[in-house]
């Protein structure tokens, strides 16, 4: 057993200083995320949860770079965000899979993109890179399904396949953006445990996005509860549990005392949130 | 494989049936070949005047595809440029929609002033024909590409030229064959006017002097040659097409990639 706060490199691989992000003009501006401070450390796995609008997206998509913020700096390891930082991976609730490759070209694409890996594409797709997208793909449960298209694949499968995309590249930092969300139960539960053992091999810092409490429990080290309008973080919590975690963990005491815990802290936000116009 | 077979016996009994139609109601209502004349008239016509009809085949082929050609370096390269920057568009645009407004037969003999008459203005019709439906198919399709498609590469800090080409130009795909298969057929017509106005080859040079010495049979054996290679042409991309974009129908047969 191996515990989640044992032994991490110092320093931060993200680091949001007192970021602020709004939309829209001087008339009818919307605060989507008030001002915001967040540090998460090498190897973390930290989970934002809240009620929907709260600018749990808004974060991911300003460490991933495809938002900027209003106020504030973010910090990908150590640099400003949006210059060559962290080797980012990531998953979004739709598998966004692109339909005109097959799943191999589809998960193959950040080895085209991203370096090191792109300066040797054009010389080891055909070997390694295929190799290591087939091995990648076998772990999600998806062997052999290389050559097929992404339509011939069910929800499920597509974003297996996705996941396998966010993490061929050994990325330092994986951004995950309710990818479990709209799978059933039992997928969800079988790559939850496929996330852990990534997690536990690699070691990624990961930040992931989610509404489901029991999913943030099973597999964060570090649960972030956010309140909308304005968008802010208002409790953070060590989730103490070893690994690596089972699903029977969340039938236990301590487990359910948690998500009990969180989901109170949600639904005050909640009442809080309706409370002001 | 049998619905198809039935499909397509049925298209060409149709087809057939009206060049038969066309040929009896002729004989029946005793049309002169001055006014209308009959396919088997024209077939003849075609196949016996044959050798004076080929060189003007060859030369009208030849300009419509080079002025195809150009049309779509040009469209490509400018639609690449209005989908992407939100200032040509705006210039660009009004530009282009007041340009495809002009009759493209008063732009011929500007060409001829410039280039004298002959293959040159022929080509540049075919190509000004063309690049309108290639610019807007291309802009309208690199616009239309899903922001999640964008930011799946963007968060992999890929460049500006890196998206464009991995995922811009493939999305557009379906857009850009859509636009070459009524762009190949514009071609011709852009060509052949030319050719009606200013040369001394093609087909619509050897139309217009048989038409003034009313040999009928002759024009209309040219609508036909003209008709029947931008059947070719448009056939031609569709194949590729659906080589190319099978992905966008969803056909099982589509085995592309890499």
């Amino acid at each position: 057993m191996m515990d989640a706060s044992v032994a991490l490199p110092v320093g931060n691989v993200i680091d949001l200083e007192k970021v602020r992000v709004t939309f829209g003009g001087a008339k009818n501006q919307v605060t989507a995320l008030a001002e915001t401070s967040l540090r998460i450390s090498h190897g973390e796995f930290v989970a934002l949860v809240g009620p929907s609008g709260c600018g749990k997206s808004t974060i991911l998509k300003l460490v991933a770079g495809t938002l900027k913020a209003t106020e504030g700096h973010v910090f990908v390891a150590g640099r400003e965000v949006g210059a060559e930082s962290a080797r980012v991976g990531m998953a979004f609730q739709n598998p966004t899979l692109l339909p005109w490759l097959n799943i191999r070209d589809n998960v193959m694409m950040p080895l085209k993109i991203v370096p090191p890996f792109k300066k040797d594409f054009s010389r080891k797709r055909r070997t390694e890179y295929r190799d290591r997208v087939e091995q990648s793909l076998a772990r999600v449960g998806l062997a052999g399904f290389g050559d097929k298209f992404p339509w011939q694949l069910s929800g499920g499968m597509q974003q297996r396949a996705s996941l396998c995309r966010a993490l061929i590249h050994d990325p330092t930092l994986l951004l995950l953006d309710e990818p479990f969300g709209a799978l059933d139960q039992f997928t969800r539960e079988e790559l939850w445990e496929i996330m852990q053992q990534l997690w536990i091999d690699k070691r990624p810092t990961v930040l992931l996005v989610t509404h489901d409490l029991k999913e943030a429990a099973y597999l964060a080290s570090r649960i972030a509860v956010m309140q909308a309008r304005p968008g802010r973080i208002v409790d953070d919590s060590v989730v103490p549990f070893s690994r690596p975690r089972t699903i029977e963990i969340s039938f236990q005491p301590d487990f359910v005392s948690l998500t009990q815990r969180l989901r109170e802290r949600i639904m005050a936000a909640r009442a809080a949130q309706e409370a002001t116009p | 494989m049998n619905e198809t077979t039935r499909r397509r016996i049925l298209s060409i009994v149709c087809i057939l049936s009206f060049f038969v139609g066309w040929e009896v109601l002729c004989l029946i209502f005793n049309v002169s070949d001055i006014v209308l004349p009959r396919p088997s008239q024209i077939l003849i016509t075609l196949w016996t005047r044959f050798p004076a009809i080929w060189p003007h085949a060859v030369q009208t082929l030849y300009t419509t595809l080079v002025g195809f050609a150009l049309g779509i370096i040009i469209g490509v390269l400018l639609g690449i440029l209005i989908g992407s920057s939100r200032l040509a568009y705006d210039v660009a645009y009004p530009l282009l929609v007041g340009f495809s407004s002009i009759p493209k037969v008063a732009v011929v003999p500007i060409f001829v002033l410039w280039f004298g008459a002959g293959t040159v203005p022929a080509v540049l019709t075919a190509m000004i024909m063309c690049i309108f439906p290639i610019v807007v198919n291309v802009a309208t399709g690199l616009a239309a590409t899903e922001p999640e498609l964008q930011d799946v590469m963007r968060t992999l800090r890929a460049t500006k030229w890196e998206i464009l080409w991995n995922i811009g130009l493939p999305r557009t795909m379906p857009y850009f064959f859509a636009s070459l298969k009524v762009a190949a057929t514009l071609a011709f017509v852009g060509a052949v006017i030319s050719e009606t106005v200013a040369s001394n080859r093609g087909i619509g040079n050897l139309m217009m002097i048989a038409s003034s010495s009313f040999d009928v049979p002759l024009v209309f054996a040219g609508l036909f040659i003209l008709a029947a290679l931008g059947v070719a042409l448009y056939a031609g991309f569709s194949l590729i097409e659906g080589r190319v974009t099978g992905w966008a129908v969803r056909s099982e047969t589509f085995t592309g990639g890499g």
